[in-house]
């Protein structure tokens, strides 16, 4: 499957002389393996619509049905851990964008500092999310591990307004700490995917792989990122902010 | 076959979309903007709106992920093609909660 | 049966197969296992479907030998439970959802466009690793105890009451579905992009069509019983109660997370095969397929509506009213796209040159159980009607007519059509007619019967039976061995014809199609120049005055 000079008429397209390094064997052009990886990528993402969307119906569902429960579950979480999370993620969504234009422009020492703050924000995001969870645990809150409906059957001290839940919706709080680990867990370990691939793609963007104009895994990429934080712009608020107000 | 018809069936190839590079400015225009809402919501949240909440939680949720997909993903720079890629994906989507929503709806039973 | 065919042989004395193509470009084990040729990796996905077959083929058997007597004395319960599920599984996940995209469509759809490759080769061969590990998951789960549900994994039971290897099985298609991800992703971006210059949509051929709205279910249904199955998986390790009536879970959730990927899922199973059917009808009937358009555009309705409708296999678990008949009138609507298309096919046929090759048989063979499956389909979508009907063994003739009168009887025709372009050999044509009015008969023995046992009552999933309804068992157990005689014999021929079989050339069943313009079996590269697309697809003109002025070379 050697490179066979391919008979393919001059179209109004770019005319390949050469046969770049990048260019599959089985492209006509760059721009054609430029597209169709990015529309690969693309639909790639609608299975991760598709992924999260059950996980959503459920929380509806649930949410729907038992509401005080999950009103109480989120009052348990911890908002300025949210929050700030919330700003992580945008301003790494920012880098990101940023990273790729700079791969656009073919500039590696700029490519390298918006990767690599990508990197960091992804990090501290995680780190904040381990602290969390950590603070779940103590509070036994993990569903199925060491769950405990104590903290809900009285009175919370912090929403002094609010009435202690009766028995049996305490227990389904459960409910709403399940889809919390598995929400969040699930869109944790698409960051900590990213996380890894972002440390491949900083190695081979130091050895200047994607400012000499092939930057479809640079581009790709930043989709993905994008898209992982468009989870959590959802998350935040479904999770986080069901109900504040006194 | 002439020439001039060979062009033409040649012309015929997949739709060739130029690429567009968007300027840092938008981004950071963009950035800002996801910050204030994120803001916004948060001080939403502390209010007292009754079932709003949920819906002011919502669109300013879908918001956001708007400008991120238009923006930052590229996607109002896109071809024709991606755009309606990602109705299709938002649209099962959708199809997936409000037909499972007809049923826990309208049963008479499992509400609380 | 008359001997009229369309075939068109080299001479056999001097012909052989071309020197150089796909299958001898490199020797050795490494170059199949680490191959980027999408036909290399469809014969890799040919020997590990056929595999699976064989497995749930065998675990029918049991079942079927299991049924000839009312008592049910052949196995415990739970034996037949473990036997059903793994039939249900393994035939649905790793057979049938597989086979034709896989094989047919991974060999083909590149051919058919004018394209060297698929758009993304190395995710082509990560899909068959994929579904090699999902299928050795699934293997382990089976031969370390099995799993008992049902290939519905039906909640609170799967998760709660039985204790089988129900996380094994579950994961092993999981692993399996992101091998469907990638092939419906590679399809999608390859049909897009890689069409031949002048390959508009509407000149392509409606294999093409019916494998493009396969991909779109693929792409936008799996994931969604990829989180079903991962929540089974976590209900049962952890306890997180998410099905737990007990916790304030719902049962009926799964059931909801499933069937939206499960029923897209059948149509995944289906179009494929209806696009061998428009390929097959065509050629057969020397005509171009009536409606064009309209089969076209019924293709990626079925795949469009198949989304709307899941919830018709849930009517008596406890769904609302109201919903069940949103659900039940979508189901009549879906029934339509596919009716489109028998009709169209019909009326190919009409005033067409026909001829009774096999694919044509198998043709036939699909055309006539595929409408009665679907007919007794849209009589379970009526929800009077599935209230008694549900649960009994008419669902099971239901879903055997289209799975396996359906599309089984379609992969065969594609598989006999595409066999001489594939391998350059034709099968023995004798045997191949034999074959298909085997399974004809064996497969209408064998399930129709089953139809009347459902209608009179007789429920599924149950090992033992009232002995009012052993007649209609044992004429079902006898049509089995003769269906399983019509499954062997291909097996047997086609891989005779491989040595012995008659030198095919690039075209024998003097076809339409760039496919059939290039040598078989194909090179590596698919095409030395890239071809040039100014023909309608059936174009049958444009091929009589090609082959008027061309000398057929092979060897």
């Amino acid at each position: 499957m050697d490179s066979q000079a391919i008979a393919v008429p001059a179209t109004k397209s770019e005319i390949v002389h050469e046969h770049s390094p990048h260019l599959e064997h089985h492209f006509a052009t760059e721009s054609q393996q430029r597209e169709a990886s990015n529309f690969g990528m693309w639909l790639f993402l609608l299975t991760e619509i598709m992924f999260f969307g059950g996980m959503f119906t459920a929380y509806l569902i649930y949410r729907i049905w038992y509401y005080p429960a999950f009103v109480a579950g989120s009052h348990w979480m911890i908002i300025w851990a949210g929050t700030l999370n919330t700003v992580v993620l945008i301003c790494s969504s920012f880098t990101m964008a940023m990273g790729v234009h700079s791969a656009e422009i073919r500039n590696r020492k700029l490519l390298l500092r918006y990767l690599i703050a990508t990197l960091l924000l992804g990090c501290v995001f995680l780190g904040i999310k381990a602290f969390e969870w950590h603070d779940e645990w103590e509070h036994h809150h993990v569903p199925g591990l060491n769950f405990s409906i104590n903290e809900f059957t009285h009175v919370d001290p912090r929403y002094p307004l609010d009435k202690p839940l009766p028995r049996d919706m305490a227990e389904k709080t459960q409910d709403y700490f399940s889809l919390y680990f598995l929400l969040t867990g699930v869109h944790a370990l698409h960051m900590l995917i990213g996380v890894s691939i972002l440390l491949f793609i900083i190695f081979h963007a130091w050895r200047g792989a994607y400012t000499t104009g092939n930057m479809n895994f640079v581009e790709n990429f930043g989709l993905y990122w994008h898209f992982v934080d468009i989870v959590w712009i959802f998350l935040f608020p479904l999770l986080y902010l069901i109900s504040r107000h006194q | 076959m002439t020439e001039h018809s060979k062009k033409e069936i040649l012309d015929t190839e997949p739709t060739h979309h130029e690429v567009h590079i968007v300027s840092p400015k938008i981004y950071a225009v963009i950035f800002i903007t996801l910050l204030f809402f994120t803001g916004l919501t948060v001080a939403a949240s502390y209010l007292e709106l009754g079932v709003f909440n949920a819906v002011v939680a919502l669109a300013i949720a879908c918001t956001k992920a708007v400008l991120v997909i238009l923006f930052f993903m590229h996607v109002k720079y896109s071809s024709r093609l991606t755009k309606l890629t990602v109705a299709a994906g938002f649209f099962t989507f959708l199809i997936l909660i409000t037909m499972s929503l007809t049923d826990y709806i309208s049963r008479a039973w499992g509400l609380w | 049966m008359s001997a009229s065919t369309v075939l068109k042989l080299p001479p056999q004395e001097t012909a052989d197969l071309p020197k150089k193509s796909y299958l001898n470009s490199e020797y050795g084990l490494k170059s199949w296992l680490l191959t980027r040729d999408h036909k290399r990796i469809a014969i890799l996905y040919l020997f590990s479907t056929v595999f699976f077959f064989t497995i749930g083929g065998t675990a029918a058997a049991f079942i079927r030998l299991n049924l000839l007597t009312p008592g049910g004395e052949l196995m415990a319960a739970d034996t037949y439970n473990k036997l059903f599920s793994i039939h249900g599984i393994i035939m649905v996940f790793f057979f049938l959802v597989p086979i034709a995209p896989a094989v047919l469509g991974n060999f083909l759809i590149p051919l058919m466009i004018g394209a060297k490759d698929v758009a993304f080769p190395r995710l082509n061969l990560l899909s068959w690793y994929l579904f090699v590990t999902g299928g050795a998951c699934e293997l382990y789960a089976i031969i370390w105890g099995g799993m008992d549900t049902g290939w519905t994994f039906t909640t609170p039971l799967s998760t709660h009451y039985v204790n089988t290897h129900v996380i094994g099985a579950a994961l092993g298609i999981f692993i399996a579905g992101f091998s469907s991800i990638l092939t419906g992703v590679n399809f999608i971006v390859t049909i897009h992009r890689l069409r031949a210059p002048g390959m508009t949509w509407f000149r392509l051929p409606l294999f093409i069509w019916s494998f493009y709205a396969t991909s779109i279910i693929f792409v936008l249904a799996t994931p969604v019983i990829a989180i079903a199955l991962v929540l089974i998986m976590m209900e049962r390790t952890i306890g997180i109660g998410v099905f737990d009536p007990a916790r304030g879970g719902d049962p009926l959730l799964f059931q909801h997370l499933f069937w939206f990927y499960s029923h897209p899922a059948v149509y995944v199973m289906i179009l494929p095969g209806m696009g061998v059917i428009s390929e097959v009808v065509a050629c057969f009937s020397r005509k171009r397929v009536f409606g064009y358009t309209a089969v076209a555009f019924s293709s990626v309705a079925i795949a469009v509506f198949s989304f709307f409708v899941w919830a018709h296999h849930m009517f008596i678990m406890g769904i609302s009213n109201y919903s069940a008949l949103v659900f039940s009138l979508m189901t009549m609507l879906v029934a339509v796209p596919s009716a489109i298309k028998i009709f169209n096919w019909s009326s190919t046929m009409y005033k067409g040159s026909i001829t009774f090759d096999t694919p044509m048989l198998y043709t036939f063979s699909f055309i006539g159980l595929f409408t009665m499956g679907g007919m007794t389909g849209v009589m379970l979508g009526c929800l009077g009607m599935d209230i008694h009907l549900t649960e009994t063994y008419f669902i099971v003739a239901h879903f055997h007519y289209v799975m396996v009168g359906g599309m089984v009887s379609a992969f065969m025709a594609g598989l006999h059509f595409w066999w001489p372009k594939m391998t350059g050999r034709m099968y023995p044509e004798a045997l191949g007619r034999l074959a298909a009015s085997v399974l004809f008969i064996g497969f209408n023995l064998t399930f129709f019967p089953q139809f009347i046992l459902g209608y009179m009552g007789m429920p599924r999933r149950y090992h033992a039976y009232p002995p009012e309804f052993q007649v209609l068992n044992v004429l079902s157990t006898a049509g089995a061995s003769i269906l399983a005689v019509g499954y062997l014999l291909p097996m047997l021929y086609l891989t005779w014809s491989l040595k012995y079989g008659k030198v095919a050339g690039s075209n024998p069943w003097r076809a339409t199609g760039l496919e059939w313009q290039i040598q078989s079996p194909p090179l590596t590269e698919n095409f030395l120049e890239t071809p040039v697309v100014d023909f309608e697809a059936y174009d049958f003109e444009w091929l009589a005055n090609k082959e008027k002025n061309e000398v057929q070379s092979v060897g």
